[in-house]
């Protein structure tokens, strides 16, 4: 694959790029999310989570993304990806 | 029943004023429609050049909108053809000189005398544009096979729903089918399974409309430019007609072609590329 890069060509054609680019950033615009709206969520995340395990805040990502459904589909999604320290016992009922 | 027909885009550049010029010059020309267009561009104003009439003008929209002279003193009567007049914008104000009250009034006026009212509308989404659309039935949105262009299209989709436009119509601009085929610009199908709305007509980028524009005679009236087919298919298409919107006909290079472009003596792309198109 690599010698066909020499010669300018890339497996995905350049049309691919800019429909995928312009997918994602239409989620944003469409949703109206701004950076502080997302810091929001993390934050109350953060409070509601920590209830019941510890978690690496720093290494917390929260990010408005696309998501395959099925084939066709693709679907706006909030991904979270939350690193846990150790779980609470406290929610034992 | 006479239109109120807003060109917008978002995006400055994509090619507003010149669709304008030639929907109106379409629509005053093979549809002997009377049709007005007015520049809602105040202060940066180029109607009036794109269609060669900047040597005409003594009123604009501004001295219209202020009551300093009657709106039939400030329209421009193209010579060239017959029903088409040119509302200018102001050169020396800007934006904040027209509210969007004055100008729904403005269109209410032109809406008796003509079977079209064509607005030109700025780039941007602020003032200008609030006033561009005021006055407006229905919107058509201008876009080119660009990220950044379709991106501020759909922002425009968003605000005139919110406005209460229902269904606006897309143009896709500068299309160059040769870089389609080769998967180095977005298709017609691509733009609109983005934007998810009706498709009104698809220009092509052609070399005619700057020379058009050069001197300010719009190429709709060109039978031999290719994008004054597709602006005379448009302008169809506005009449209600049902015009097929493309077809891509393959059609063999000959045996001269193969061998003229194998001598590099032909542009591969230009037309040697064995496709025909039609818009």
């Amino acid at each position: 694959m690599d010698f066909l890069k020499i010669f300018g060509r890339e497996d995905v054609s350049s049309k691919d790029i800019a429909k995928e680019r312009l997918r994602l950033i239409l989620v944003h615009d469409r949703a109206n999310v701004s950076p502080k709206f997302l810091e929001m969520i993390k934050s109350q995340l953060i409070n509601i989570i920590s209830d019941y395990m510890e978690i690496e805040e720093d290494g917390m990502e929260i990010k408005l993304t696309r998501m395959k459904k099925d084939e066709e589909i693709t679907v706006p999604a909030l991904v979270a990806n939350i690193p846990i320290r150790k779980m609470k016992h406290l929610a034992k009922i | 029943m006479s239109q109120v027909l807003v060109i917008t885009s978002g995006k400055g550049g994509v090619g507003k004023t010149t669709t304008t010029a030639n929907i109106g010059t379409g629509l005053a020309l093979y549809k002997q429609r009377k049709v007005v267009m007015v520049d809602a561009d105040i202060g940066l104003r180029n109607l009036d050049v794109v269609m060669g009439l900047e040597n005409r003008i003594v009123y604009d929209l501004v001295d219209v909108t202020h009551g300093l002279c009657r709106l039939k003193q400030a329209l421009i009567r193209d010579k060239r053809f017959e029903n088409l007049y040119l509302l200018p914008a102001a050169q020396t104000k800007d934006k904040t000189a027209v509210t969007p009250e004055q100008m729904e009034k403005l269109c209410d006026e032109l809406r008796k005398e003509f079977d079209y009212v064509l607005i030109d509308c700025p780039a941007g989404i602020e003032q200008g544009f609030k006033n561009a659309i005021a006055g407006a039935d229905k919107a058509i949105i201008v876009t080119t096979p660009e990220v950044s262009a379709v991106r501020d299209a759909d922002r425009i989709v968003g605000l005139l729903e919110a406005s209460g436009f229902e269904e606006p119509k897309l143009l896709i601009n500068r299309i160059r089918p040769d870089m389609v085929k080769r998967g180095d610009m977005m298709s017609i199908d691509d733009m609109i399974d983005i934007l998810a709305i009706e498709l009104l007509g698809v220009v092509p980028e052609d070399e005619k409309i700057v020379v058009s524009t050069n001197r300010g005679e719009p190429a709709v009236a060109d039978e031999s430019s290719r994008a004054g087919q597709a602006y005379r298919n448009i302008t169809r298409r506005i009449e209600g007609e049902e015009v097929p919107l493309m077809t891509l006909e393959e059609v063999e290079p000959t045996f001269m072609d193969k061998l003229r472009m194998l001598f590099g003596l032909k542009n591969r792309t230009a037309k040697g590329d064995g496709a025909k198109w039609t818009f």
